[in-house]
């Protein structure tokens, strides 16, 4: 009989992120199309809780836990993951693709001889053997796909399985991991107080900035300021995320007024991100490829653009509303005020 | 007190972003249409591994920098002539698929192959960047199993920022969850580093540093060794573009108070 181990990790206060959740729906329901067996791998300081959690879940329960595996740092994630997997000797190991996994994870398929295939969006077993689905060239094109070599790793996007819900009380095995010298020390986290976050993964709303906010109007002045004030209204009154497009984050880097709170952690498309939101409205960003195939997983997508035959008007988004920003945003936030 | 790095880039070129990219079925398995007629652009992230290394090399004098590339080399010397004029490097070629669809643990045994046989490259000194994920394969895989192939276990996903202090110490910042980032501090080399945007922008052409340059890229390109990466199983039942094409309603006509309320009302349901 063939075996399963699903892999996740702790976050800082003990618990599973929902991503983790997810990634143990698809292993479950691949261990029962391929009538393999499902082994649970937890890594963190303390994986009692987390294990928990999701105790009515049928499997074997493994930990590696202590204060060297509180945080992710490749070196010790990698020698955690390893000696989960030899206890275990598994054909397949699914976990989240969670930052601090897919920083580990790929390494362990040099050190346990295996292959690895990253981001899933989709998994299943056809006739016993899994089939995996993910997306190439930069959300571009899906493709399908199985492999013979094992042992076979395999990370899951978030959003691509119903989260795994169900606590129980477990008895989980705590396994050694045999640590080399730690030459990496996590001195911290550096994020914006709660307030100033702008990129908000789990809002309902994604509010997309481009570069037209800091071009010259038909008065023929550019209003960085006011641009600022009436975006910074908009998430203020609806939390949604702010995101944006290149050339806005570029601007930075060629010494013009800029809004002030975007990075190029904003940026979506091509070189960013592709966030997962049900909405996105995008406002004086042009909707060109680059930038729209970042808008991969947001289903319902409207744009405000004085251009009526912008990119989003190419059947890029639902709805196009030909306008200024600067008046309709601001009409929008008195509404939503 | 200065480093002295020996910086190894991994980066390949991709078809431009502009372009439609239309997935066909080839000999081995599934390709771009018109793949080799598709003009090329060195890797986004990976570019900016290469500018940041450059970089990182003119802060530390004695430092090196190489760019190690698997593809296909007549497509690779036509984006040479471009990157060439960017930044001081040598190269080293690989002649084979730079493929969004090869196996991830090919592409990295090649480039480990390759980083190996680099003449002169102190492996004490060894700093791997490559970009955190490529715009063909996507996978953000490749440069762990490099590392690990080399056998480098400090390694970093993400990476915007990279400060090398006096005693050899890097303090790298990795994008993590929620826009924000994990600081670390690693003892030294040898590291590898897999870049996000980082913080530079392009550099601007320089015909002296591509004329320097291209004396070594010409060379390196015809001694390219073919590269074989098929030795995998993976095989693919499918590959297909989404349906994407939304109907767009164009709203024009309409006063800015009613689109106002429009939009406030699809916000709120
Ligand atoms: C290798 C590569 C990678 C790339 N990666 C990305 C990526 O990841 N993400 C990305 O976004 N782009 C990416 N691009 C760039 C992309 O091709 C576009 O250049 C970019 O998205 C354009 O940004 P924009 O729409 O904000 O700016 P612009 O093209 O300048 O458009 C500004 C828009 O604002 C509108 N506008 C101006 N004033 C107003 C107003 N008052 N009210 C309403 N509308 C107004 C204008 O009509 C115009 O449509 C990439 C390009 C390359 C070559």
């Amino acid at each position: 009989m063939s075996t399963i181990l699903y892999l996740a990790h702790t976050e800082t206060d003990g618990t599973l992120a929902k991503i983790s959740r997810e990634a143990l729906t698809a292993a479950q329901e691949l261990a029962e199309g391929m009538g393999a067996e499902l082994a649970v791998g937890i890594i963190g300081a303390d994986v009692s809780a987390a294990a928990e959690s999701i105790g009515s879940c049928k499997a074997r329960f493994l930990g590696v836990s202590g204060d060297e595996f509180s945080q992710g740092r490749y070196a010790s994630d990698v020698a955690a993951a390893e000696a989960l997997f030899k206890v275990v000797t598994p054909d397949v190991v699914v976990a989240p693709a969670s930052f601090r996994f897919s920083r580990a994870i790929p390494g362990l398929a040099v050190r346990v001889d295996g292959r690895v295939d990253t981001h899933l969006t989709g998994l299943e077993a056809e006739n016993g053997n899994p089939v995996a689905k993910r997306w190439f060239y930069r959300q571009r094109m899906m493709g399908e796909f199985a492999r013979e070599e094992r042992p076979w790793i395999l990370t899951l996007d978030p959003g691509c399985f119903a989260s795994f819900e169900g606590a129980g009380s477990v008895d989980v095995e705590l396994v050694d991991a045999a640590l080399p010298e730690m030459r990496t020390t996590v001195t911290g986290i550096q994020a914006p107080d709660a307030d100033e976050q702008t990129i908000r993964p789990d809002a309902k709303t994604l509010f997309v900035a481009g570069a037209g906010w800091t071009k010259k109007q038909s008065d023929g002045q550019s209003h960085v300021q006011e641009a600022e004030e009436v975006i910074s209204q908009f998430l203020g009154v609806t939390k949604a995320s702010l995101g944006s497009s290149k050339s806005l984050v570029d601007i930075s880097g060629e010494g013009q007024a800029v809004i002030s709170f975007l990075t190029h952690l904003h940026q979506v498309g091509q070189t960013g991100s592709t966030p997962r939101h049900t909405k996105g409205l995008a406002t004086c960003c042009h909707g060109e490829e680059p930038h729209v195939v970042g808008w991969r997983f947001i289903n319902e997508r409207r744009a405000i653009n004085t251009d009526a035959s912008c990119g989003w008007a190419q059947g890029k988004a639902d709805v196009l509303y030909v306008a200024d920003a600067f008046e309709l945003v601001k009409k929008l936030n008195e509404l939503l005020a | 007190m200065s480093n002295e790095f020996h910086i190894v880039v991994c980066g390949s070129i991709v078809p431009d972003p502009l372009q439609t990219l239309e997935p066909v079925q080839g000999a081995q398995g599934p390709e771009l249409k018109n793949e080799m007629m598709l003009p090329a652009v060195l890797d986004p992230w990976a570019g900016h591994a290469l500018y940041e290394a450059a970089d990182l090399a003119v802060k530390n004098p004695g430092s090196k920098v190489w760019l190690v590339s698997l593809g296909p080399k007549a497509k690779l010397q036509q984006v040479m002539m471009n990157i060439a004029q960017k930044v001081p490097f040598e190269l080293v070629c690989a002649d084979g698929s730079a493929s969004g669809f090869t196996d991830s643990f090919e592409v990295a045994k090649v480039l480990a192959q390759s980083i190996e046989g680099i003449q002169g490259m102190d492996k004490s000194k060894l700093l791997v960047f490559g970009g955190w994920q490529s715009a063909s394969r996507g996978s953000c895989a490749v440069m762990q199993m490099v590392g690990e192939m080399l056998g480098i276990s400090e390694q970093f996903q993400g990476v915007d920022k990279l400060t090398a202090g006096g005693g050899g110490a890097l303090e790298i910042m990795e994008r993590i969850e929620g826009g924000a980032y994990q600081v670390s501090v690693c003892t030294g080399t040898p590291a590898v580093l897999g870049w996000a945007t980082g913080e530079l922008p392009e550099p601007p052409n320089n015909p002296q540093v591509g004329m320097q340059n291209m004396r070594l890229v010409m060379p390196a390109l015809q001694q390219a060794k073919p590269a074989n990466v098929q030795g995998s199983s993976l095989t693919f039942q499918s590959v297909e573009l989404p349906q994407q094409r939304r109907e767009t309603r164009v709203v024009k006509d309409m006063p800015v108070d009613d689109m106002a309320r429009e939009i406030a009302e699809w916000l709120n349901s």
